[in-house]
């Protein structure tokens, strides 16, 4: 009895010198590990961010070379709809090119720079817990908070690498020294804060995805929050300050620089990552925070074909993607008012500019601003539904399927079909969250309907870029990603569109979104309408043709 | 399996045309040859077995014969049909269990065989419930939270539980414990006793020992050897241990007689050889002046079988670790 007891006792004690017993045993490894696995991806992620800033730069000095141009710009962002799309409008009075760089193109480099920071940590805690990988790992001489902590040092060096590269590109575009690392470091800092925002949603939920989807949430959360605050009042006011990415803004590069918003972010940084720890201790490995609940012990009667099937799988996402839409353009409908305001005291400043929009114009204008950018957004989910189809085959899950009487038309049709409706249902959703923003301020031309219309019509752009995934499915699977490419590129002629005019139209053509009339202010085009369509069904069908013909693959 | 399948469709099923015929089937991927003119033949009514290492193509096989891979040549024909082109029809007189089972993680299990059940054209819900008895599965939990063992169970029970021709089953009881194994041994029996077909990939020697009639061994894509067990066996050599009261060492130069091993023990000499099996007769004629105290032959396993198809690539495996 006493020599079973002491003998396993004493070995572990005699381990522990050495190792000390620590959580964070195997941290070293472990972020070695994770800097290989992710030794290109860390950068080219920097060095886009930076070529981004290098672009921004470039095009914004060869669109507005002179002071002059640059005040013409400033107007243009005074908008409502512009605020949203940009910052708090420091430097707007005298608009130098780094103070237009700061205002406008910061907020999208923050904004890129989070999403990688949140895939980037669930990808290598979430994620690695959920395939089972980590057991293998933790199974080793690795502490408790090893794992996170090597990811977030990794995303520690990754963010450090942005925030130098940014800065360098700045200071070598002949902008301040200070103001610019500054500017790379508030982007930097910001990746920092939606790292930490990962670790802490990777800890809540079993699945990756739905950790990502937290972690993007929150980001919505804090664009929508300076987003308010910023069109509330010039410089921001209080509603501002609540959001990371506010914080970032408020530095006031360019214009009159302070570093201390930042330690807010670092504090914020901190605190989640207390939290994360935290809420680590108190779960198992590969569980979420709360216990799975049992299931029906019988499928449902509706559940008897692959279309229930895929719409089972992503309903959860249709419904998510659908509420951030929703709020996002009702925030944004509830400033169609303001736009009136601005057109008196345009009037009052400039009325030839005034005169060269009607009212109605520049209302228009500020819907059709919306309308595409949520539209981009549904197309953001029409690709990552799109995706799932490869997803269920390389997982394996679609082989039984297909091995029922299900033909591989039938199956991949139910996987489009899901795709479609949830775009169309989103569509729907955003036109009419805009339009009720709207109503809520008394605003009541356009009409619900004309929001709905506006939106709606971008169902084909949409289908174009899931005719994109489908060919890559049918003929080459393993590309199917480059659809995202195609997305980007619809997005910068999307929201930089005006930045482009020098850019011929065979360029801008590329994006399906480009062809797209933005009511209610343009007329309805048919034509091109019509003609994008086709292109879209000629895509999905080469898609479905090649899926019949090739092998059936997974992992 | 205790419900009667008076109307099963395994009893209308046309005799004599095998459930599966395959031959000089080929297929690569890039540089890679997977199958390298494989012939397979599954009869109506009979488990054939399909053994091989990993990595030698029967998963490969079985995914050309559900018409999820295009073969690049030869004929494969599955219940009288083509599976490429009539996939959907053949799936419906057919029932699969993939190796790697991997489930829709917000489904439960019950859910999971609900779908696939219906998806093939229904299932008789006392034998789903009985099935899911016998296997001792919870169908309540979602599928994420099922261990290895029991998504096996989960695609199980789906397919047993369906009223099919055939079964194709690739390397089923993965994950499944020994108790769970005699279970899914005992379904594969009852169905096979109704008129069904079954293709049983494995790499698992006892488990087609247990459950087939004929065998095809594969590696690199070939069949090395195929047959029935008792034809299979008639080509080996019997394990031999036999006691004498006189030495028997000079046994070694009877011919057919391989290995043989002589040691002392306290009842007399003990002689262990294989003997190939053409010639038992001359030995046990020979063996009689020796005064044999205790005889043992034990016919081949598929283990020695195996080891004497995959011989001597576990021998150069061996010369590698060892250098």
């Amino acid at each position: 009895m006493s020599a079973t007891a002491t003998t396993p006792r004493t070995a572990p004690a005699r381990h522990q010198q050495h190792r000390g017993g620590s959580s964070l045993a195997g941290t070293g490894t472990l972020l070695r590990l994770a800097l290989r696995r992710d030794r290109v991806r860390t950068p080219v992620w920097a060095f886009s961010v930076a070529l981004l800033f290098l672009y921004a730069v470039t095009a914004l000095d060869a669109v507005y070379p002179t002071a002059a141009d640059r005040q013409v710009r400033a107007e243009l962002v005074s908008s409502p709809a512009a605020i949203m799309m940009s910052g708090p409008g420091y430097g707007l009075d005298d608009y130098t090119l780094g103070a237009l760089v700061a205002n406008e193109f910061a907020l999208w480099a923050m904004i890129a720079v989070a999403i990688m920071n949140v895939l980037l940590v669930v990808r290598h805690t979430r994620a690695e817990e959920e395939t089972g990988r980590s057991e293998l790992v933790r199974a080793g001489v690795v502490g408790r908070h090893a794992p996170a902590t090597a990811t977030f040092l990794l995303a520690l060096i990754a963010n450090a690498l942005v925030a130098v590269l940014s800065g360098a590109v700045l200071v070598a575009a002949g902008l301040a020294a200070a103001d610019s690392f500054a500017l790379g470091a508030a982007v930097g800092v910001t990746g920092l804060v939606f790292a930490a925002v990962g670790l802490v949603t990777s800890q809540l939920t079993e699945h990756a995805r739905t950790a990502s989807g937290l972690g993007l949430a929150a980001l919505g959360v804090a664009f929508l929050l300076r987003a308010i605050g910023d069109v509330q009042q010039t410089h921001g006011s209080w509603v501002s300050w609540l959001s990371p990415i506010g914080w970032a803004q408020q530095i006031r590069s360019f214009v009159d620089l302070r570093w201390w918003p930042l330690a807010l972010s670092l504090a914020l940084v901190v605190l989640l990552l207390l939290l994360a720890s935290s809420l680590a201790t108190r779960r198992d490995v590969g569980a979420g925070l709360f216990p799975p609940r049992a299931g029906p012990a019988d499928a449902a009667r509706s559940l008897r074909s692959p279309f229930a099937l895929a719409w089972r799988q992503q309903l959860g996402s249709v419904v998510a993607w659908g509420a951030g839409i929703a709020v996002m353009a009702y925030a944004s409908g509830t400033f169609v008012d303001s736009v009136g305001d601005m057109v008196d005291e345009l009037t009052a400043t400039s009325p030839e500019m005034a005169a060269l929009f009607g009212e109605d114009d520049l209302v228009n204008g500020f819907v059709a601003v919306l309308t595409v950018f949520m539209a981009l957004a549904v197309g953001g989910f029409a690709i990552s539904s799109a995706l799932r189809a490869r997803a269920e085959e390389t997982s394996g899950r679609a082989e039984p399927v297909l091995a029922t009487a299900t033909s591989r038309t039938r199956w991949l049709g139910a996987q489009l079909a899901v795709t479609v409706l949830g775009s169309v249902v989103l569509l729907v959703v955003s036109g009419l969250a805009l339009g009720l923003g709207a109503l809520t301020v008394g605003v009541t031309t356009p009409t619900l309907g004309e929001y709905v219309a506006a939106a709606v019509v971008y169902l084909p752009a949409v289908l174009a870029l899931v005719g994109v995934v489908w060919v890559c499915l049918g003929w080459r699977p393993g590309l199917a990603g480059l659809a995202w490419v195609l997305f980007l590129w619809a997005f910068v002629v999307g929201i930089f569109g005006s930045l482009l005019e020098d850019l011929p139209d065979a360029a801008r053509g590329v994006s399906p979104y480009w062809h797209v009339p933005q009511l209610p202010g343009d007329d309805l085009d048919a034509g091109s309408l019509g003609l994008l369509t086709l292109v879209a069904l000629a895509l999905l069908a080469v898609g479905f043709v090649g899926f019949r013909r090739r092998d059936v693959t997974s992992t | 399996m205790t419900t009667p399948t008076t109307t099963s469709r395994a009893a209308v099923a046309r005799a004599g045309t095998p459930a599966v015929e395959i031959h000089d089937l080929r297929k690569t991927f890039g540089a890679f040859t997977a199958l390298d003119g494989l012939d397979l033949t599954v009869r109506q009514g009979e488990v054939a077995g399909f053994l091989g290492p990993n990595g030698a193509g029967k998963s490969t096989t079985i995914r050309v014969l559900l018409g999820l891979l295009r073969a690049d040549s030869g004929s494969v024909s599955l219940l009288g049909g083509d599976p490429w082109r009539d996939a959907v029809a053949l799936h419906r007189r057919l029932a699969y269990v993939p190796g790697d089972v991997n489930l829709w993680p917000n489904l439960t299990g019950g859910e999971a065989i609900d779908l696939l059940t219906r998806l093939r054209g229904g299932v008789d819900p006392a034998r789903r419930t009985l099935l899911l008895d016998r296997f001792e599965l919870d169908p309540t939990k979602k599928a994420r939270t099922y261990s290895k063992g029991n998504r096996q169970k989960v695609a199980l029970v789906a397919a047993l539980a369906s009223d099919v021709e055939l079964l194709v089953l690739d390397e089923p009881t993965s994950g499944l414990d020994p108790l769970m194994e005699a279970v899914f041994t005992e379904c594969v029996r009852e169905l096979v006793a109704e008129g069904r077909s079954v293709l049983l990939s494995s790499h698992i020697l006892a488990e087609v020992e247990k459950l087939c009639d004929t065998v095809t061994i594969i590696r690199a894509g070939k069949v090395v050897q195929s047959g029935t067990l008792e034809e299979l066996r008639h080509l080996t050599r019997s394990a031999v241990t036999v006691v004498t009261e006189r030495d028997a060492t000079d046994l070694g130069t009877l011919p057919g007689v391989h290995d043989l091993l002589v040691e002392p023990t306290d009842d007399g000499p003990r002689a262990r050889f294989d003997v190939d099996n053409d010639h038992m007769a001359g030995l046990v004629t020979t063996l009689g002046p020796y005064g044999v105290r205790s005889l043992h032959v034990a016919p081949p396993s598929l283990e020695e079988l195996f080891m004497r198809h995959y011989g001597d690539e576990l021998e150069r495996i061996d010369t590698a670790g060892a250098l």
